[in-house]
């Protein structure tokens, strides 16, 4: 008379923790996880067919649209793939700015994660906590692009706007306050015995699994692999920082939320030594108003983005307008590993794994 | 001041007599003006309570929560509840319609029937039942039924989800939250609630039944669907679990029912724990007014502490955590009960 | 793991022989291959390059064919950059899936199957990804036009 049944539940795409309209369809048995399904595309705005629209330049701005939490970060993947494209190098000052204008993107990123796994597990106040510090970001953002959230601030071959007087003394009480940030959201968040019991050992993503899934980013580091675009492959100037890649052995939604809140010190550090060692000088190199690459050529440019490994594929077919683009979106690639890590837990795990996957959706669906 | 309001609830009844009624009529008009008394000020402590609440959870995330209508935004909630009066009321066309309707009703109900036997002051509880205590838990514990036929009848996953989720939660903590209580009544030797206050003029039984408090705190808040516990509601997860297909004034009937409970388990906790409408110099039925927000702010600071708990640890807690050390606090209660009953021997 | 990459081209090159073309560009290693070949060229660079990491997977539309490249990378890294580049008609798009080699291939091939119209045998669930399920066209190739 009675039996069980399997059911599906779906969860968004209009949902509160799916960080935008991702829609997870999730087979249940009970409170157990079967499976999990996703489905993707309700942000795609064909990011890569408007590029062949384009000129170089212009397509800046739809770049900082791909991941709006770290704005600076896919501008600086695009201009540099570009660059590397045109052959156009960039004045060191310039460098300098745009590193420290990627790492405060990084830590603008890494809090909002922060935050928003505290309110997927229904902690309210660390979201606040933490939109509060990243707030002192978006000014520093606002100080120098006059724009907030989707600063299309650098260029091909530069940055649009010299740093303001006003920005050096904001960047270094920031920076000074990074410890005492972190401290409180030990204390708040990470220390919380009930956040600890939904973060241990939930979501489980083996090193090997990872790689095979080509998950990068912290979410990797989180696994126990050494692996940083900024050290490994470095673009820019980065080779010319010295810092420390956080690494944590136990791949659970715990590793990845301590992983962050280390990286976000990392990031403090190498602004700190960009700001001892920045020139002055030129911000905008001799760029020909035209831009024309060569007919044919092609270049693939890589980054470490907040998220992952963010690549920029670019092919010219010799006119002032990409042939093709292609966006090596971090948030798409490790999103695949979302019913790999769910499969076998409880539904509120998917919360909690969606939370630090950390995808954003304008850059996965692009 | 002390007996106000048992005097103009005197004067009243003589003035009724005074009619021509006999006093059983008399009884009845009065206690049908208590209820209805105690109807209105529910609803206006909830709307005292929900502006309360944001305005603190306001404080700890450094806002400034609502600001802008009336002082200190004091007349939010007000506008809030005359936009949720006006707001469509849908019901799912699937839904179960009668039993979709009756569910904020019954829950409110219940919610209300809480509050006949809590002493609000000196001789001041509406019905002073011998059985007090054990009336509260039963009742208490109806709301659940509220919930499941909320959930049972909207149709939807989420909302049956939810449900489940709080019948679970429910039978779990229900009885960690009866073991607590029972400390307090071996002491005072009454299920009575009058007599438990009156039983507190020397001192608090929180001094005596720590634990028990502790124990009785965490399982009404699981009882009361409120942070870390709120399962049935759940908006991250079961985006408003229970409640999700309701709308307008059916959805704020839950919320004003789930305030109003929030209300009587702290009034409880203050009249079992907190020596309930004792207190110098002002008079009785302020200080459970004081007593009750106090236990309140402290609800409400949980809740926007912490995370949500999840439903298995949830479980674990109450069986494998709450109900021992509960058991444990009635066999030690007892133990020195009866010590002290040999050492005045 | 250290890998030397002249010994590597030179061991495909007998392997493969004139199926094989390998050019250096400025950044990468390009081996091109025929779709044929595709396969085996894969499980001997993760096999024997150590190259366990697929980056990138994207395909290009060149009017009469069309060109599908992969990045490859190691994890951690071992100095190599190999581009893998082959290609497939327009009018019998159809190249062999890597998902068995490269579980990452699974969303990037559906990725080009859905925006480009390449289909990949023995691909696990080649549906489309960010565009819905009932729509027409692809429209990454170079002659979709947008109606309206």
């Amino acid at each position: 008379m009675f039996e069980t049944d399997q059911y599906t539940i779906n969860i968004g795409p209009q949902h509160p923790s799916t960080h935008g309209g991702m829609h997870v369809e999730a087979v249940m048995d009970g409170e157990d996880i079967i499976d999990v399904i996703v489905h993707l595309g309700y942000v795609h705005r064909s990011v890569e067919k408007i590029a062949e629209s384009r000129t170089y330049s212009q397509f800046i701005p739809y770049a900082a649209r791909l991941d709006y939490m770290a704005t600076h970060l896919p501008v600086l993947g695009y201009v540099q793939a570009a660059e590397k494209l045109l052959g156009v190098s960039v004045p060191e000052r310039a460098e300098y700015i745009r590193v420290i204008m990627a790492e405060l993107s990084r830590i603008a990123s890494h809090m909002m994660f922060v935050g928003s796994l505290a309110i997927d597990l229904a902690a309210t106040t660390g979201l606040l906590y933490c939109l509060r510090d990243r707030e002192r970001i978006m000014d520093m953002f606002e100080m120098t692009s006059g724009q907030r959230l989707l600063a299309a601030y650098m260029r091909i071959g530069g940055v649009s706007h010299d740093l303001p007087d006003e920005f050096f003394p904001a960047v270094n009480s920031f920076i000074d306050d990074v410890p005492a940030m972190i401290a409180e959201y030990n204390g708040l968040i990470t220390g919380n015995e009930i956040l600890q019991a939904r973060c241990n050992g939930i979501g489980i993503l083996p090193a090997d699994t990872a790689i095979a899934y080509g998950v990068t980013g912290p979410n990797l580091r989180a696994s126990g692999i050494d692996y940083d675009l900024r050290k490994a492959d470095p673009s820019g100037i980065y080779d010319r920082f010295d810092f420390r890649v956080p690494v944590q052995e136990k791949g659970d939604c715990m590793a990845r939320l301590l992983v962050r809140l280390e990286e976000i010190e990392t990031s403090a550090s190498i602004i700190r030594q960009a700001l001892q060692q920045i020139p002055e000088g030129e911000i905008l190199g001799k760029v020909p108003k035209v831009l024309k690459p060569e007919k044919g050529k092609e270049v693939y440019h890589r980054i470490e983005s907040a998220k992952g490994e963010l690549g920029f594929y670019l092919l010219s077919d010799g006119s002032e307008k990409p042939a093709r683009l292609h966006v090596r979106a971090p948030s798409f690639v490790n999103l695949m590993v979302l019913p790999i890590i769910s499969r076998g837990g409880k539904l509120q795990d998917i919360i909690a794994n969606i939370a630090t996957l950390d995808p954003v959706l304008g850059e996965s669906d692009r | 001041m002390e007996s106000m309001i048992i005097n103009i609830a005197q004067t009243l009844s003589s003035w009724l007599i005074s009619l021509g009624l006999t006093p059983w009529w008399a009884d009845l008009i009065l206690l049908v003006l208590q209820w209805t008394c105690i109807v209105a000020i529910i609803t206006l402590n909830v709307i005292i309570l929900i502006w309360l609440e944001r305005k603190i959870s306001g404080f700890m995330q450094e806002r400034l929560g609502p600001n802008r209508l009336g002082p200190f935004g004091c007349f939010q909630t007000i506008a809030d509840t005359l936009k949720l009066l006006t707001k469509e009321d849908i019901v799912p066309s699937k839904a179960d319609k009668w039993i979709f309707k009756t569910a904020p009703m019954f829950f409110i109900i219940v919610s209300v029937m809480l509050y006949a036997v809590i002493p609000m002051g000196k001789n001041m509880a509406v019905v002073d039942l011998n059985i007090g205590l054990f009336y509260f838990i039963s009742v208490g514990s109806l709301t659940t039924i509220a919930i499941l036929m909320a959930g049972w009848s909207s149709n939807n996953k989420w909302s049956l989800l939810g449900a489940m989720r709080s019948v679970a939660q429910m039978i779990s903590y229900e009885i960690p939250l009866a073991f607590s209580l029972l400390g307090v009544v071996m002491i005072a030797g009454s299920l009575n609630l009058s007599d438990i206050v009156a039983a507190q003029d020397k001192f608090w039984f929180i001094l005596l039944q720590p634990i028990a408090f502790v124990t009785y705190f965490i399982a009404a808040t699981a009882e009361l669907n409120r942070g870390p516990f709120d399962m049935p509601e759940a908006e991250q997860e079961l985006t408003a679990g229970a409640y999700t297909e309701y709308t307008g004034m059916r959805w704020a009937l839950f919320f004003l029912a789930e305030y109003t409970n929030l209300v009587a388990v702290s009034a409880l906790a203050a009249t079992l724990f907190f020596g309930g409408w004792q207190g110098p110099w002002l008079p009785s039925w302020i200080w459970i007014i004081i007593k009750t927000y106090l236990i309140m702010l402290v609800f409400m600071w949980l809740k926007w502490t912490f995370p949500r708990i999840r439903l298995d640890h949830l479980m674990a807690l109450s069986w494998k955590v709450l109900i021992p050390v509960s058991l444990i606090n009635i066999l030690i209660t007892g133990i020195g009960i009866e010590l002290i009953k040999g050492m005045r021997w | 793991m250290k890998v030397n990459l002249e010994q590597i081209t030179a061991e495909l090159q007998t392997n493969m022989g004139d199926r094989l073309e390998v050019y250096p560009d400025a950044y990468f290693t390009v081996l091109k291959v025929m779709p044929a070949d595709l396969l085996t060229l894969m499980v001997y660079l993760r096999g024997q390059a150590g190259l366990n990491y697929l980056a990138n997977l994207t395909a290009t539309d060149l009017k009469e064919e069309f060109e599908i490249s992969y990045h490859l990378y190691a994890i951690p890294d071992n100095g190599l950059k190999i581009e893998i580049k082959t290609r497939c008609p327009r009018d019998r798009a159809e190249i062999p899936s890597v998902f068995s080699v490269y579980p990452t291939a699974d969303w990037q091939e559906r990725e080009v199957f859905d925006l480009m119209g390449i289909s990949f045998q023995d691909h696990p669930n080649l549906v489309r990804v960010l565009l819905p399920d009932d729509f027409a066209g692809h429209p990454l190739r170079k002659d979709y036009r947008k109606e309206a």
